[in-house]
């Protein structure tokens, strides 16, 4: 503090101080402890808040049980609630998400970063960084005119031979995971090249040169450096898939609930927003979980994160 | 050994391209299509009607400029916030710092879905209803986290001496933000404003919690598409991707010439 006023003074450091609390109290902590204190009052018609029976329970929290249906999990059905249900398919499904982006974005952020030529690499950005510039609702568009039935991916398969009758592709989950890995891929790309930059190519020279075979360097030499880069995809990937109203909303079918549906359902149809309040908090919990989990298993930093 | 793995390299980054691209094209080629769905495939013929539908389409204008007046909003308090939240976590140090930091980085990994409820209960509470003001106050708490990353990148190659020297010399501490330190920040600034503006235009989470009865661009395309789908949508689409690649090529080709000008200048010197 002493350190900011001399390089500052007094009217410069308080303009600083009054922007960021202006930012991190009014704009991120209040708002966030009032949706958690809001979580624990029961939803009721205005004359009746502040009353007797507005006191704090867990009745928010509650509504996510209920209408049980079946959950199969590797041929075992298990009665779950079905906004249950909806929450643990949203996080599976989006791990499966960023794995699949993982798979896809290693091999080209290995090109990026040691195989093509430094010359091509500012057209080759240039021309990965289109797609992240048009916006995520006509992405997803995109994706719903080409997999309708009569669409032109039929169309291209039918007239290959591959397939005799048209694929109905916009029914259970497939379609919002095409979607979001299509959305979110390069959110994975980025961190892993700059991660894989950093790697002196003398080591993967070194390396080959001592007989290990392709397969042995990346996992002993490259994969760990990536650690960082790996982290930082798989958080951003991870909470832009679950926390994703788009994708779902437009590629999914009547099959395919995502939790922020069911938010959204709560929110702005049913306009019940202590209980959405609740289940916005439940999402945050799972996302915070998940950003620990990875900084755990990959020993990073936050700030390694957010680079 | 190599020469086949680099071939499969190039290939697999031509076919990733393809990917990325096609599906833009795809929808790009819908506008044209004389069809009322949107598709290209079967194709209809050539029809210019879904462009006169969209320029005729009143709510796509007032969508474009409530885009454009939130974004320019939360440019107008991102740049600044997310600056002052950089210089600060400069200049402090330990426990103070790493707390700071985590609280300016966690928006960026906060849902959407989640900041804009928490916004809209806020200012409810206070008794402030829902709008596009709303929007950009829950837009501006994660945007200025880019902001504020980017100029704190930048501060690391900023010489605190020179700070120093300007004060001993007797300059006021306005004088050193105006001439010093301010224009070292103008690169990292910029590419905030850049990045805060299309963030906004991107967003979509936070802004339909929060917009009230108000569209912007994202909320109304999406109102659209979910509801009776009109090929007016990809014209929308298709002017506005022409628009990007027109501004990538336009800065691919200005890079190009700043290359061939260093090397012009670099080549003398090395004479």
């Amino acid at each position: 503090m002493t350190e900011l006023l001399r390089r500052y003074g007094t009217g410069l450091t308080a303009t600083f101080l009054l922007l960021t609390a202006f930012w991190l109290l009014i704009l991120l902590i209040l708002p966030n402890l009032t949706m958690f204190e809001s979580s624990f009052r029961p939803y009721l018609p205005v004359t009746e808040i502040g009353g007797p029976k507005d006191v704090y329970s867990l009745g928010n929290y509650a509504k996510i049980l209920g209408n049980e249906v079946d959950l199969t999990v590797l041929g075992v059905a298990f009665p779950v609630p079905v906004r249950v249900k909806v929450f643990l398919l949203t996080i599976f499904y989006s791990v499966v998400v960023t794995i699949i982006t993982f798979v896809l974005a290693y091999p080209l952020a290995f090109y990026l970063a040691k195989i093509v030529s430094p010359r091509s690499l500012p057209t080759l950005f240039l021309l990965l960084f289109v797609p992240l510039w048009v916006s995520e609702v006509l992405r997803s568009f995109a994706w719903f005119i080409i997999l309708t039935l009569k669409g032109p991916l039929n169309a291209v398969l039918m007239s290959l031979g591959i397939i005799d009758t048209e694929i109905r592709w916009i029914a259970g989950f497939s379609p919002v995971i095409i979607g979001l890995v299509y959305t979110y891929v390069l959110f994975m790309v980025f961190p892993l090249y700059n991660a894989m930059q950093s790697l002196d190519s003398n080591q993967i020279e070194a390396a080959e040169d001592l007989g290990s075979p392709w397969w042995r360097t990346h996992w002993r030499v490259i994969l760990p450096h990536s650690k960082p880069g790996i982290a930082s995809g798989a958080v951003m990937v991870f909470m832009l898939s679950a926390g994703s109203l788009l994708v779902p909303s437009l590629l999914g079918s009547t099959t395919s609930g995502w939790f922020t549906q069911t938010i959204q359902g709560i929110m702005l149809e049913s306009q019940d927003w202590n209980a959405g309040a609740a289940f916005a908090f439940m999402l945050l919990i799972a996302c915070t979980l998940f950003v620990s989990l990875m900084m755990r298993v990959f020993g990073v930093k936050l700030s390694d994160i957010a680079k | 050994m190599h020469k086949t793995r680099n071939f499969l390299f190039h290939f697999y980054m031509a076919l990733f391209l393809i990917y990325l691209l096609v599906p833009l094209l795809v929808m790009g080629g819908a506008a044209f299509n004389d069809s009322k769905l949107p598709t290209v495939y079967p194709w209809r013929g050539f029809t210019d009607q879904w462009f006169i539908a969209m320029w005729n389409d009143k709510r796509i204008w007032v969508s474009f400029r409530n885009t454009l007046l939130v974004a320019l909003a939360v440019v107008a308090l991102a740049v600044p916030i997310g600056t002052a939240g950089a210089i600060l976590i400069n200049s402090i140090s330990g426990r103070a710092r790493s707390a700071l930091y985590g609280l300016m980085v966690a928006p960026i990994l906060i849902p959407g879905v989640v900041i804009g409820i928490s916004t809209l209960l806020f200012w409810n509470n206070l008794s402030i209803g829902s709008g596009l003001h709303l929007s950009v106050l829950g837009q501006v708490s994660y945007i200025a986290s880019f902001v504020m990353l980017l100029v704190l990148a930048r501060l690391q190659s900023f010489d605190a001496g020179l700070e120093e020297a300007a004060l001993d010399l007797g300059a006021s501490h306005g004088q050193v933000m105006r001439r010093i330190l301010l224009p070292h920040l103008y690169p990292a600034i910029g590419a905030g404003a850049a990045i805060a503006f299309f963030q906004s235009i991107e967003n979509f989470n936070v802004t339909l919690f929060t917009r009230g009865n108000a569209d912007t661009l994202t909320v109304y395309v999406f109102s659209k598409v979910r509801s009776g789908i009109t090929p007016t949508i990809n014209a929308l689409a298709l002017i506005l991707i022409s628009v990007t690649l027109l501004l990538a090529i336009l800065y691919e080709l200005n890079r190009r010439r700043k290359v061939r000008q260093e090397r012009l200048l670099a080549a003398p010197a090395e004479d």
